[in-house]
């Protein structure tokens, strides 16, 4: 930006001059608050409660954008991020949660994740003794016949054990890597895999697409993946894309963002992705983004949440992985393909709670779920290949980059993926 | 999973509670804290009753216990965290061992459903209760009880797929299809059951395919810019050889809307893909076809869609290349192409 537009902004206080001297510093695509008031839904005199409740989002939505069209008037900074308070919160809960937490008394390791995946982002550090003592912890929720538990003395499960691999692995020391029980680990995987190449959450649980995700995940990370544990998983997911595009959790599902992200991530893992309907699911993918609230809904006709900024969101680096092979020339160099400044002002003025934390959508209350899937969302949205960056707001809202297949630091996945990589595969035999 | 009160703790009137540490009893069992470890790492500010219950379920699960007490106390430790898999696994584990009548657990699920309708643990363990059972008489009605009061609930949804498949309970479900299209017409989960139904049973053959673009494109006419009836119209389509820009009164409708002056851009994008597929075929003039795409890309990238600019270049740039590029290997043979 040349000196002669920030003479301007200092000069002429008025949301005009913000407005230009801001589309010279990022792309054109910023957004308007006239153009956005434009995109209000229109129920084409045909009210049903799908249409209603919506627009009753889009007006508490449409009144944050509004006070913050006034705010950057006064704050040429805004939206500002509120690292502070996000770090504050997130900090307090790794030590302690309230009470209402009790209904995640079974999801402790993705409480860890959450938390530290979040704190990562932030590029917040931990205390040495305090990496020790949450890995000694996850280590109480491993289970001797392989995998973790959502607590400890808990039977095992695919969803915390991911969360626990996931966590152990932005810790990133030794410490960390060396709890994981590789072998039982594998075993954990056979006990959970079904012959027509789907997962169960756990023995006697139920079969959804983020079973064999979360099982490939770990699998790859820490190196124990064989090609007899997934055999006809690329084909059965490949069962769950509906006649939308998206995938489903099960086949004959309906569509929808947290599933379709498994299942592109999964394929990813597989180096299956071939095998889907790519120009479909990305059709479907695009139109996930709410014309007017700037984020992503889960499915077709629903509301936005901002935790979809992620699972949406966070499909299109591995979009533009896939398309870049098949049809290299017409894929962007500069964006993926969504509007990346959209998704950050949705985050940015309609999730942040005040005292710290994320949120689902205005008037929701904060929690750790949102807070993680948001600030992972506004990552990718911040950030194209090699880390281009593209930031709404202030500069220091800029957070760290993403693995977009695990959800976890780039530099953690990596480190993490090169000191597995030098261990032996276990092979165990199918009984 | 919000920072809400949500077990039904605060609700009840807790004066009648008795903590299992003082029941005569359970005096023959020792409870077993929880090894979280030296350190407090997330950890939850449980009341005194959780912990008492759950210090009780350790024990249990550690003796391997399967009694008609091991059975009330789980209920206990699942009133007040439905979501513990551990302790809905192993109650699965004391039904059998204990051999129990399996309706009334029926009629338990449905209750801790009814509190808690996007928990999966209780949707599971209904499944299993029917599987056991063999017996889905109570399954539909259950279902759409759920989806009255929130229709697109996913896992309900599933439930009912899953009992519909498994028990071939297909017969009535178009016309419970119809109904909530005419109760919400933008109810996308309604739209992808009516795929599901067809699907299984008919499947999408040619009178079929008919039938259902006449309805989708009345629904659309009504209202254009729902999403869940382009795309539902789009799923059909691909059953029909012709494609969608062989289809008569496909075109028409789209046509008829568009001269009317509709700019929807759901209309505006299936323009697009009748314009690629016109392409594909190689129907007629190719690069007036391309024009067309480009022009309605251009439309809807700057004008009518703006918030997915860069997919709508994405497709113009896609298409103008591989029309393009396969004019470049055909330069040889069909001159004709080059017209453009």
């Amino acid at each position: 930006m040349c000196t002669e537009l920030q003479g301007s902004r200092y000069q002429n206080n008025t949301f005009q001059a913000i407005r230009v001297s801001r589309s010279f510093s990022m792309a054109a695509n910023v957004r308007s608050f006239e153009a956005i008031k434009k995109e209000r839904f229109k129920d084409e005199n045909c009210p049903t409660p799908t249409s209603e409740e919506q627009m009753k989002v889009e007006e508490s939505v449409e009144q944050l954008f509004d006070l913050f069209s006034k705010i950057v008037e006064i704050d040429l900074d805004a939206p500002t991020l509120l690292r502070l308070h996000h770090a504050t919160f997130l900090k307090k809960s790794l030590t302690y949660l309230p009470n209402a937490y009790q209904c995640l008394d079974a999801s402790r390791p993705w409480l860890c994740y959450w938390i530290l995946h979040s704190l990562e982002l932030l590029d917040e550090t931990l205390a040495t003794e305090d990496i020790s003592k949450i890995v000694q912890f996850l280590g109480k929720c491993q289970c001797p016949e392989g995998g973790f538990a959502g607590g400890p003395g808990q039977f095992p499960h695919l969803a915390p054990t991911y969360a626990a691999v996931n966590a152990l692995c932005t810790l990133g020391t030794e410490e960390a890597y060396s709890i994981i029980d590789r072998e039982q680990l594998q075993k954990f995987l056979w006990s959970v895999r079904s012959p027509d190449g789907a997962f169960m959450m756990h023995p006697g649980g139920e079969v959804d697409i983020r079973g064999v995700y979360c099982a490939l995940a770990v699998a790859r990370l820490v190196n124990i993946y064989t090609d007899a544990l997934f055999d006809n998983s690329a084909s059965w997911i490949i069962s769950c894309q509906t006649y939308e595009g998206g995938f489903s959790g099960s086949p004959g599902m309906e569509a929808h963002g947290g599933y379709a992200f498994c299942g592109l991530a999964a394929l990813s893992l597989l180096g299956k992705e071939q095998l889907c309907d790519m120009k479909s699911f990305l059709r479907w993918i695009v139109n996930r983004q709410m014309r007017f609230e700037g984020g992503f809904q889960g499915r077709t006709n629903k509301l936005v949440d901002g935790c979809y900024s992620f699972w949406q969101g966070g499909a299109f680096p591995l979009l533009h992985r896939i398309l870049m092979q098949e049809d290299g020339n017409a894929v962007s160099m500069e964006r993926w393909l969504f509007h990346q400044e959209a998704l950050q002002e949705y985050v940015l003025i309609c999730c942040q709670n005040s005292s710290g934390g994320l949120v689902d959508k205005p008037t929701k209350p904060r929690d750790i779920y949102h807070t993680c899937y948001t600030l992972s969302g506004l990552s990718v949205a911040q950030h194209f290949v090699h880390g281009k960056a593209n930031i709404v707001g202030n500069r220091n809202n800029e957070l760290a980059l993403i693995h977009p297949v695990y959800n976890i630091g780039l530099e953690a996945a990596l480190n993490a993926l090169q000191y597995f990589q030098r261990l032996h595969i276990p092979q165990r035999q199918p009984s | 999973m919000a920072e809400a009160g949500s077990s039904s703790e605060e609700l009840c009137d807790e004066t009648n509670w008795v903590f299992y540490k003082y029941r005569v009893e359970w005096k023959d069992v020792t409870p077993v804290p929880q090894d979280d470890g030296p350190y407090p790492i997330v950890a939850i500010a449980y009341s005194e009753k959780f912990q008492d219950i759950y210090d009780y379920f350790r024990a249990v699960l550690k003796s391997c216990e399967k009694s008609e007490r091991a059975l009330q106390l789980t209920k206990d430790a699942l009133d007040l965290n439905p979501a513990n898999y551990t302790v809905w696994q192993y109650r699965r584990e004391i039904l059998k061992h204990l051999n129990k009548d399996l309706i009334p657990e029926l009629h338990y699920v449905k209750e801790v459903i009814e509190d808690n309708p996007k928990n999966y643990q209780v949707w599971h363990h209904r499944r299993v209760i029917v599987e056991w059972l063999q017996d889905p008489s109570y399954e539909l009605s259950f279902t759409k009880t759920v989806l009255s009061q929130d229709s697109k609930n996913y896992h309900a949804w599933q439930h009912r797929q899953w009992v519909i498949r498994t028990f071939k309970l297909f017969e009535n479900e178009l016309q419970y299809v119809d109904h909530l299209l005419e109760d919400d017409i933008r109810n996308n989960s309604a739209w992808n059951q009516r795929y599901f139904v067809i699907n299984n049973t008919t499947g999408f053959k040619p009178d079929v395919v008919e039938q259902e673009l006449a309805f989708t494109l009345e629904k659309i006419k009504k209202v254009t810019n729902n999403e869940s009836a382009w795309n539902y119209l789009r799923g059909v389509l691909l059953h029909h050889s012709g494609g969608l820009s062989q289809v008569q009164n496909v075109r028409k409708v789209c046509e008829e809307l568009y001269s009317s002056g509709n700019r929807s851009p759901l209309l505006l994008a299936f323009l697009v893909d009748i314009c690629e597929e016109n392409i594909e075929r190689a129907d007629g003039d190719k690069a007036d076809s391309l024009h067309q795409a480009v022009q309605l890309c251009d439309m809807l990238a700057n004008e009518y869609d703006t918030i997915r600019r860069e997919y709508w270049n994405y497709i113009a740039r896609s298409l103008t290349q591989r029309v393009n590029g396969s004019e470049e290997e055909a330069s040889g043979s069909t001159k004709t192409d080059l017209n453009c």
